[in-house]
């Protein structure tokens, strides 16, 4: 008799359904997954041993490359660890703002997530759905900080500079005359707040929308539902965080848990499933997205009432305005302490750790009292739910592998690090 | 228009005497051939830019006005480009795998009638030769498969190979009802058969409803399209059965596949919604009023409905599962079309068979 052998099939890192440069060894036994075995490092660009080169604050912009779908949540992460280092105090409206946008990026996170994974189920339409809605979060991040992206926008004591009075504007051009644009450029002609504000009015009709495509589709269900279980216990034996471990029915959320900025003060409610399988976790981050939309508009009431300062008057750690700088030597000799040498962190550890789209994002801090980091280590929520692949495919087929690598969430900028 | 043509017939005939009828029968071909090939090319425009507007955006519009001319460059472009074969794979059966699944495509439309008339060769066992011509299809995937030496293309072809077996079974019982229905295998005589002068309330649709929506379902798994593109699920296996193709190769498969989409649509509006037939025939006004129109505008607007839906399905759902997909066509359409066939049998004993 011929001896039988397992179909070994490689899959990725050039892979369309490689949500990056994920490479798994897959071993089949007709299309019913044996074994997955993934294969990780491809893109690694040693951002912790980076770090202990840096003064604190050049390492802000390497946070935003690590989960590059939520980026201000990983310099929340930094930024508070250093504070709670040195014990800076951070105004409020700056923690307002730090909410507000830590909300905003989740539902960036979760709108790509939902657009991804409807594309590696089949479902094309949906990204363009979901990509519709990250433009205006986008044109958000881009109106604080200068980039659409890579925001680096908060610091150690706030945030880099307040909310803007006013919106970027579309220009007319050949493919949009001057009627269009201004029907494009309808809700941008107040504050940054009123933007968001008529986002935050619009989105629950979108998420209904994505509702309507998916929730009930009976294809969506039979390829979600009883896929990729994992039960509460396993879920919190394998390090699961977020909406990974929300999704099996276990009631974990630090920003209910272990409230930081102003969490305590918003109200929202945090979603959990039951069955702890993909259609799950499916739903958990679609309410995550209401629930986001709710604290935004919370922190755009108080935000509107409560004007102050936005970054602490501490200036061994934060730069002095500009004004002062031209005005009082001492404001000149800060500015140029802090931009050639950086602050000193005093010596110590620090753990800190924010409720990341993905899960749970720590940064783990020792300063020896330099103004570099003696070490950093960052703890990303990917690399435990990667880890848990093989456990969670074996015995699904080829398919479904697809569909639980979607409902991991997996970036590679935070695995790989 | 018949006694123009009878008029080129008759000279034909006399000036070439027994050539003239292979020559007559390869310019009917051309004739047919032609536009199918334009209209698989202008068919995925139209996909391009109706998938466009359902996704919130606008489609190609860069070459030519409105994008127009967009499915002349991509033909010049995968004309252009070099053929790559892989090591290790068959090189013969490589080079003829695409033209093994385009031939049967094309093969099939001679006993497709497109109006009154209109067609190539009424051949009386014609829903058989349909049937033999579009199960040839899938060698041209399986051999691709194959060939290609790679195993993402390896799984395609499997998976379109045990696809399209079971699909063409609930096809196939589909079409006994119809065949039933009409009492002939011609197409012709199939359409005839749903004229009876009330227009659209003639047509097959009605009383085998259910065997029209598992004809229609079982054609988008035959062609390979979603949500039961799993041959080429691009999320799982890449690009499955032509992973390894590029260039003309990979050409000819999109051609037979565009192909074989016009072709269940046009097969679709044929055996279920009375082919050329006017919808509005025998009724009191509309029927005076669209009695000028062509017969072949009909068949064409019939078909163009299809053609939509196509694209309707693949903008909204999502993708089966290997296994689901065998449930579908094993556990629920097999039996329902079973049941159906007997249903008709039984039906048609009775006084209550207005068809």
């Amino acid at each position: 008799m011929a001896e039988i052998k397992n179909y070994t099939m490689n899959f990725g890192p050039q892979h369309p359904a490689a949500h990056g440069v994920l490479r798994l060894v897959l071993e089949l036994d007709g299309e019913v997954v044996e074994r997955a075995d993934p294969h990780i490092g491809l893109l690694h660009r040693g951002t912790e041993k980076l770090a202990e080169h840096k003064t604190f604050l050049q390492s802000v912009p390497y946070m935003d490359r690590l989960d590059y779908v939520s980026m201000m949540c990983n310099e929340h992460a930094y930024v508070m660890a250093i504070e709670k280092l040195a014990g800076i105090e951070v105004p409020l409206r700056a923690q307002y703002i730090r909410v507000m946008f830590d909300e905003i990026t989740r539902i960036l996170n979760h709108l790509l997530w939902l657009g991804a994974s409807g594309i590696d189920l089949g479902a094309m339409t949906m990204f363009f759905y979901t990509f519709r809605e990250r433009e205006d979060l986008l044109d958000v991040y881009e109106a604080v900080s200068g980039a659409r992206m890579h925001a680096a926008y908060y610091r150690p004591g706030g945030v880099y500079r307040d909310l803007p009075d006013s919106m970027a504007q579309y220009a007319p051009s050949k493919y949009h005359n001057e009627s269009a644009v201004k029907r494009m450029n309808e809700n941008r002609q107040g504050s940054l707040l009123d933007f968001l504000e008529d986002f935050c009015n619009r989105f629950p009709a979108c998420v209904d929308e994505y509702e309507t495509l998916l929730t009930d589709n009976r294809i969506w269900k039979q390829r979600t539902v009883g896929i990729g279980v994992v039960t509460p216990e396993r879920a919190l034996a394998m390090g699961f965080t977020g909406p990974m471990l929300r999704g099996s029915g276990v009631e974990w959320d630090l920003r209910k848990k272990q409230p930081y900025e102003v969490y305590d003060r918003v109200d929202f409610d945090i979603a959990v499933g039951v069955e702890g399988d993909c259609y799950d976790r499916y739903l958990v981050r679609v309410e995550e997205m209401r629930q986001s939309n709710r604290i935004i508009k919370q922190c755009i009431d108080w935000l509107r009432k409560n004007p102050g300062p936005v970054i602490t008057e501490n200036h061994k750690f934060a730069p002095p305005k500009r004004e002062a700088m031209k005005q009082d030597m001492e404001e000149l000799i800060h500015h140029f302490k802090l931009f050639t040498e950086g602050f000193h962190v005093p010596a110590g550890e620090v753990y800190s750790a924010v409720e990341h789209p993905k899960g749970e994002f720590g940064i783990y801090l020792v300063s020896d009292g330099a103004n570099k980091p003696y070490r950093m280590k960052i703890r990303a929520p990917g690399f435990p739910h990667l880890a848990s692949l093989n456990e969670m495919t074996r015995g699904h087929m080829l398919a479904d592998v697809v569909a639980i690598i979607g409902t991991q969430d997996i970036v590679f900028g935070e695995i790989d690090r | 228009m018949m006694e123009l043509l009878q008029t080129i017939e008759q000279a034909g005939q006399g000036l070439l005497g027994p050539f003239w009828g292979p020559l007559w029968t390869l310019v009917k071909i051309v004739v047919i051939v032609a536009p199918i090939m334009g209209g698989v090319a202008y068919l995925t425009l139209a996909e391009r830019k109706i998938l466009g507007y359902m996704q919130d955006r606008v489609g190609p519009n860069r070459v030519g006005y409105w994008g127009l001319l967009q499915p002349i460059a991509d033909g010049v472009k995968l004309l252009m480009k070099e053929i790559i074969i892989p090591t290790g794979a068959n090189k013969f059966l490589f080079v003829a795998a695409p033209v093994l699944a385009l031939v049967p495509a094309l093969v099939a439309w001679a006993v497709v009638p497109f109006a009154d008339g209109m067609i190539l060769a009424n051949v009386n066992a014609g829903l058989l030769y349909i049937l033999a011509m579009t199960s040839l299809g899938v060698y041209g995937i399986i051999i691709a498969g194959w060939a290609s030496n790679s195993k993402y293309a390896f799984l395609g072809a499997i998976r379109s190979a045990a696809q399209i077996v079971s699909y063409e079974l609930a096809m196939g019982f589909a079409l006994v009802c119809v065949l039933l229905a009409a009492q002939s295998m011609s197409l012709v005589d199939i359409v005839k058969g749903q004229q009876h002068g009330y227009g659209l309330l003639g047509w097959y649709f009605i009383p085998l409803f259910p065997m029209f929506v598992v004809y229609f379902i079982a054609g988008v798994a035959e062609t390979n399209r979603a949500p039961f593109d799993l041959a080429e699920d691009e999320s799982v296996i890449v690009a499955g059965f032509h992973t390894e193709y590029s260039g003309m190769g990979f050409a000819l498969f999109f051609l037979a596949e565009y192909a074989n989409m016009i072709l269940i649509s046009a097969l679709t509006s044929v055996f279920f919604l009375g082919g050329w037939l006017n919808p509005f025939e025998g009724w009191p006004v509309l029927g005076a009023m669209t009695a000028w129109v062509p017969g072949l505008f009909w068949m064409l607007a019939k078909m163009s409905v299809f053609l939509f839906i196509f694209l309707w399905f693949r903008a909204t759902f999502p993708r089966y599962r290997y296994d689901q997909l065998m449930r579908l066509g094993w556990k629920v359409f097999i039996p329902l079309t079973l049941v159906w066939v007997v249903v008709v049998a039984a039906w048609m004993q009775t006084p209550l068979w207005f068809w």
